[in-house]
């Protein structure tokens, strides 16, 4: 028999990979091409959707002639992508109408503050399970609808379709304008604002409230199913999942059973646990979301905490303070203390997210003393990582009955063992690496391998997870609690700094 | 004591001429700038490209300060980055292998473990990142001692340890494994620190191919050895091609 392959196409925020996974889950072949940033004005972020399509049409192939190997003997395609960047294009010339809105742009700010207030969070909670913000992209629709002439009404005579990257993608693969597939699967749809938490339907309430009108949305389909053939670049290979990045990063970490938790470390950091097929509504400031949806079985939910600046932190210290020159010497630096020496770095730089949300604080440096050198701040660096990560484990623990007993981790800065010690030490539970680092490609090739029938089970999936490393618990108990406190003091400190604009 | 030798201080000027700029420089501008013969600046740049302290531009012709030169006073890597550098290769190396991988660095006369990826079967282990291995009976040491990164100096007064009845403690013995280790681009530890362990292990090369560590795989001598007690040579070849990897990224990056 031939060797078959699983293809994993990660759209992400800077870059779109193709990976060739086989069948024990290693890399056979990974492909990278970046796409431009654009950033028109202060908080706008903004990516060519054309670029991101083209650049998918070179690395298809080059992933396959890299390897060796055939369109034929690849089993299945599956898609990560960057969650909640929103493209709206033209059904017929298939053109994008403008730049794709990325998520981490915050032009709907005042939009979203006025959601806050009115109707308020619940109303939005209630329905999709996600609080008004800049992150999402129904604010998004709503604000294009608000600002091109005509847009509006073009979405409403059929003319213009909604999605994020993985439906723009699945479209222009399986023929575009010439009857491409307009889907989109649960996980990404619960990013929308748009969808229901519990049906997995667009929400007649929300698209009346942001004015969406139906015919532009996409059909929200399982995260791993058989959607279709591709016409275009490898024809006839079967498409067989999607999912957003974070959820494939879950699923890549074969967390498949309620309780079990990953954490990624990059940039920013998302924590999400697999709270099974119950829906966990938060009450501590806990997005709820799609997990992953297989075939016709019920969806299994997760809770969701993002920390905005962890790994961006080091990048601000490397690159603004200028106090190393790469950022693993973080953990040289730090390792010339013994300890933080009083100092903690809070760094809310655009606010605080998961689970305080406070967009007026600020970021602050407390204890500061003459007896502080740079290696006490590098440890307040990285230790802000880990408090951080222990808040939205409280929250998790406070809103989920079945308590983290262990967290796996990917991304970037498990390189930093000081970190991974330290997230070990202020969780109180063992920290876990897997062996293959990509796990947002091997989530999107597990989900597309499953529906594939490459892959005959979870259980199957779950024994292709090795440890590659582990960081045990080792803190005295007294000094967790006593650092722990000082650091929610020093979070209390960087609260209503930004004053609001307008009188009340 | 003779005086200043007159060509190492007109290269020093050069150097610290081109270091002081933020621009290449010509030849005549170097000539000019020091009152130097056009003839001598160019046979002192033409040594100086020679051993690596001054690159030329090839479309323009200018020198700069070389990469050799810039690394000489660092020319430890930081180890972290080491390890951040490495932590995809070492993982494919554990997942292909089967085996624990481990990189080392000198440290003190010994050898510090600096990153450790788990033998891919779930069984305990524990992360020994931060524990120390002898220079002269680990297989990481050995290739750090052979290619100079290493040196058994402080340690041999005392005399070497001898951990099991294969360890090598005789310095011709030494020596002739080192020489051997060069030949062959790999070192092999066959239950020299401990019975029924063996262990083989590569050099990682760093900018301008000078090495900054060592990567190897260890597992029970009877996994890691063929039946005629030699090291398999699949598994060499996995290690060999992850060194290889290692060193291109850290080749490629200044």
């Amino acid at each position: 028999m031939v060797e078959r392959y699983v293809m994993s196409i990660d759209q992400g925020t800077n870059s779109t990979r193709c990976i060739l996974f086989d069948h024990h889950g290693r890399l056979v072949s990974v492909v990278q091409r970046e796409h431009q940033q654009h950033f028109p004005k202060p908080g706008w972020v903004e990516h060519d959707a054309v670029e991101i399509w083209r650049n998918l049409r070179r690395i298809m192939p080059e992933a396959l002639s890299d390897a060796g190997v055939g369109a034929g003997e690849v089993a299945a395609i599956g898609i990560a992508n960057q969650r909640e960047t929103t493209v709206l294009w033209d059904r017929r010339t298939g053109a994008p109408l403008g730049r794709a809105i990325v998520w981490q742009d915050t032009r709907t700010a005042p939009l979203v503050e006025d959601l806050r207030n009115r109707p308020g969070d619940e109303f939005f909670l209630e329905r999709c399970g996600l609080p008004p913000s800049t992150y999402f992209s129904a604010p998004r629709i709503r604000w294009l609808f608000d600002h091109v002439n005509g847009l509006d009404q073009r979405a409403k005579d059929g003319e213009v379709l909604f999605g994020t990257m993985e439906t723009w993608l699945i479209w222009n693969l399986t023929g575009g304008a010439e009857g491409g597939l307009h889907i989109t699967d649960a996980t990404n749809a619960s990013r929308t604002m748009l969808m229901n938490i519990r049906a997995l339907t667009w929400d007649e309430e929300l698209l009346e409230f942001f004015g969406v009108p139906r015919p532009m949305l996409p059909e929200i389909r399982s995260s791993a199913e058989g959607y279709g053939d591709a016409r275009s670049v490898l024809p006839g290979v079967r498409i067989t999942a999607a999912l957003g990045d974070q959820q494939a990063a879950l699923f890549g970490q074969t967390c498949f059973t309620p309780g079990e938790a990953k954490c990624t470390y990059g940039t920013g950091s998302f924590l999400l646990l697999n709270t099974g097929t119950d829906l966990v509504r938060s009450r501590h400031g806990l997005l709820t979301t799609v997990a992953y949806k297989i075939g016709d079985q019920p969806p299994v939910y997760a809770l969701e905490g993002s920390i905005a600046v962890t790994g961006s932190l080091v990048q601000w210290f490397r690159d603004r303070l200028g106090l190393i020159n790469s950022a693993p010497e973080i953990e040289t630096l730090a390792r010339t203390v013994e300890d933080n020496g009083g100092c903690y770095i809070v760094p809310a730089f655009s606010g605080l997210f998961a689970p305080h949300w406070r967009s007026d604080a600020r970021g602050v440096i407390v204890g500061l003393t003459s007896y502080i050198t740079k290696g006490h701040l590098a440890r307040a660096v990285l230790e802000a990582t880990g408090w951080q990560t222990r808040e939205v484990v409280d929250a998790m623990n406070a809103d989920f009955s079945v308590p983290l007993k262990e967290l796996k981790v990917d991304g970037g800065m498990t390189a930093d063992n000081l970190l991974m010690q330290f997230v070990a030490d202020v969780l109180d539970v063992p920290v876990v690496r897997p062996m293959v680092a990509e796990t947002v490609s091997l989530g999107a090739a597990y989900a597309a391998g499953l529906a594939a029938g490459y892959w005959p089970d979870l259980e199957v999936l779950r024994r292709n997870w090795h440890r590659a490393a582990q960081w045990l618990p080792d803190m005295d108990p007294a000094r967790r609690d006593l650092e722990y406190g000082n650091w929610q003091r020093a979070v209390e400190r960087s609260l209503g700094w930004i004053r609001p604009p307008r009188p009340r | 004591m003779a005086g200043p030798v007159q060509s190492i201080e007109r290269a020093a000027a050069i150097l610290r001429l081109l270091a002081g700029g933020p621009r290449r420089l010509g030849l005549g501008e170097v000539a000019a700038s020091l009152g130097l013969a056009k003839g001598t600046a160019h046979g002192i740049l033409r040594t100086l490209q020679h051993v690596d302290f001054v690159e030329q531009d090839a479309s323009t012709g200018k020198y700069q300060l070389g990469a050799a030169l810039l690394h000489l006073g660092t020319s430890y890597l930081d180890i972290n980055e080491l390890r951040s550098r490495s932590i995809n290769w070492a993982d494919a190396l554990a997942a292909r292998s089967g085996e624990a991988v481990r990189l080392g660095t000198p440290f003190e006369g010994q050898v510090l473990v600096i990153h450790h990826v788990f033998r891919p079967d779930d069984t305990l282990q524990t992360l020994d990142v931060g524990s120390l291995l002898p220079l002269h009976a680990s297989s990481l040491g050995k290739v750090l001692l052979a290619y100079g990164t290493a040196s058994l100096e402080s340690a041999s007064e005392a005399g070497l340890e001898a951990y099991t009845r294969h360890t090598l403690v005789v310095p011709e013995k030494i020596t002739r494994a080192l020489a051997q280790v060069r030949e062959v681009g790999w070192a092999a530890e066959i239950q020299e620190m401990s019975m029924g362990e063996a262990a083989i292990a590569s050099p990682i090369r760093g900018h301008g191919g000078l090495v900054v560590g060592a990567v190897g795989l260890s597992g029970p001598v009877e996994r890691i050895c063929d039946s005629h007690g030699r090291p398999r040579p699949n598994l060499i070849t996995l290690l060999r091609e992850a060194a290889r990897a290692i060193s291109r990224d850290l080749g490629a990056a200044r």
